[in-house]
């Protein structure tokens, strides 16, 4: 379904992704994990056009997005849904129309056949009824789902979450990961997560990854990655602080002003 | 609608202000000719050819020019921006165009009505200090314009239009992150917009002139 080959992605002279190799299969569920600044959400946005990588190959659906147009890179994104961290759902319009968008944009519908899909949708989400409200008025899951009802507004083959419980509840994130859940055994779509959330993680995930610095350093099953040795995916995996400071040379380099500088983002 | 109806009352009332500032300022200089009368002619000549566009423009950039940067900022940094992107949605096409046609269309009307707000403010002092009644300072006037004046004024107040969406625009697209960048655009929005349509009206001036006289 996609495969990267040695995917390189930077942000102006500073590389972020030093070479991912990942293949992800039809129906399967991908988390990919990694700490803050280890370029997990880089790789979902390079996944869905928003970043050009520097080097390497994506393919997904037969094209390379590394080297596509801009025309076939939007005929690839209407069977692509994203549902964004904040949702990003747009102020101006109520839920039904957020939804509702990508029909009107792209398809010739009649507008009663498209407020018929919305509820549809929204009723897939759990939020039936709430088409004419305003994402401001909405609460932060609400949002989330709405979010996710705009994803799949457009019937996607595959759908990208970027932190899908980030700032919500856990009662709330509960709800968030059952709907992936129901997503993925209704409509057998392919779904790509990014998180930090590691309960969830376990919930939903087919494969994982674990991203560190730019590079997978671990993949596998939930069940495989328990089993990994490795110490930097021990240490996330069992919530241990980074040491503060490892060697007094580490220490020293930092005083001076010599170490490399914290990565964002 | 937001461009255009909602900037009425505060362009009506510069630019009535502005035609009676231009009626004193410009009886000073008449008045030791003995040519006090001229005062219709030169409020008329000088709102529509200039100070009517370009007040309206100025009004529009505080007002127009700068929430489009910020509303676009807003979207750049809440990632609405590139929701539109992955739907397969141009941002440009979606946001800008109309932004587009709306300028393009209200700012000539604007201009239109502070022309009259503007000679409007010019007949109080015509009427009051320079011997007018309301009815003759309003011939005065439609004796003194040219419709090339006006239109001229016009063509300059839709190429104002232009600069200001694109510059509103583009200083929100360019939004960086977090919510101090909107400030940023917002703000660069506005002093980019002045600097430019004050360019854009001098190079459209001289083109007339010259074009007038050949």
């Amino acid at each position: 379904m996609i495969s990267l080959r040695d995917l390189r992605v930077s942000y102006g002279a500073r590389e972020i992704l030093h070479g991912i190799n990942l293949d992800v299969r039809r129906a399967e569920t991908l988390v990919i994990l990694g700490g803050s600044g280890s370029g997990k959400s880089t790789l979902l946005r390079t996944l869905v056009g928003l970043e050009r990588p520097s080097s390497g190959e994506i393919w997904l659906r037969g094209k390379n997005l590394a080297t596509i147009s801009d025309k076939d890179l939007d005929e690839i994104r209407r069977k692509l849904g994203m549902s964004f961290q904040s949702g990003a759902l747009f102020g101006s319009m109520t839920v039904g129309e957020n939804v509702g968008l990508p029909l009107r944009e792209h398809t010739k519908l009649e507008d009663s056949t498209i407020e018929i899909m919305t509820r549809l949708k929204l009723e897939q989400v759990g939020l039936g009824g709430f088409e004419d409200y305003y994402p401001s008025e909405l609460s932060g899951g609400m949002k989330k789902r709405a979010a996710v009802a705009r994803a799949l507004s457009m019937d996607p083959e595959i759908l990208f979450f970027d932190e899908p419980s980030a700032g919500l509840d856990p009662i709330i994130a509960a709800g968030i990961d059952q709907l992936i859940l129901e997503l993925k055994q209704a409509f057998h779509m392919t779904i790509i997560v990014v998180t930090h959330e590691l309960a969830s993680a376990w919930l939903i995930a087919d494969q994982m990854v674990y991203i560190d610095k730019g590079v997978i350093i671990a993949q596998g099953t939930p069940a495989e990655m328990k089993a990994n040795p490795l110490p930097r995916v021990r240490q996330f995996f069992d919530r241990v602080a980074e040491p503060e400071v490892e060697q007094e040379m580490d220490y020293l380099q930092m005083l001076t002003a010599e170490h490399r500088r914290p990565v964002r983002r | 609608m937001e461009v255009g109806v909602r900037a009425l009352p505060v362009l009506s009332v510069i630019t009535f202000f502005i035609g009676l500032i231009l009626a004193l300022q410009g009886a000073y200089e008449l008045r030791k000719f003995g040519a006090i009368h001229f005062v219709a002619d030169a409020v008329a000549i000088s709102m529509t050819r200039e100070l009517g566009p370009l007040i309206t423009a100025i009004v529009v950039i505080g007002r127009s020019g700068s929430a489009f940067a910020a509303e676009i900022g807003t979207m750049k940094v809440n990632e609405e921006i590139d929701a539109l992107e992955t739907m397969a949605i141009s941002p440009v096409q979606f946001l800008v165009t109309p932004k587009f046609l709306a300028m393009i269309l209200m700012l000539p009307c604007l201009t239109i009505w502070a022309n009259f707000m503007g000679i409007l403010g010019g007949s109080l002092f015509g009427v009051a200090q320079a011997d007018f009644s309301f009815l003759g300072y309003i011939n005065a006037t439609v004796d003194a314009l040219f419709l090339r004046d006006i239109i001229t004024g016009l063509i300059k107040s839709v190429m104002f239009g232009m600069t200001i969406t694109a510059v509103g625009c583009s200083e929100g697209l360019n939004t960086g992150v977090g919510a101090e960048s909107v400030g940023k655009s917002t703000t660069a929005a506005v002093v980019i917009s002045i600097f430019l349509v004050v360019v854009v009206d001098l190079v459209f001036t001289s083109l007339f002139f010259f074009a007038g006289k050949g």
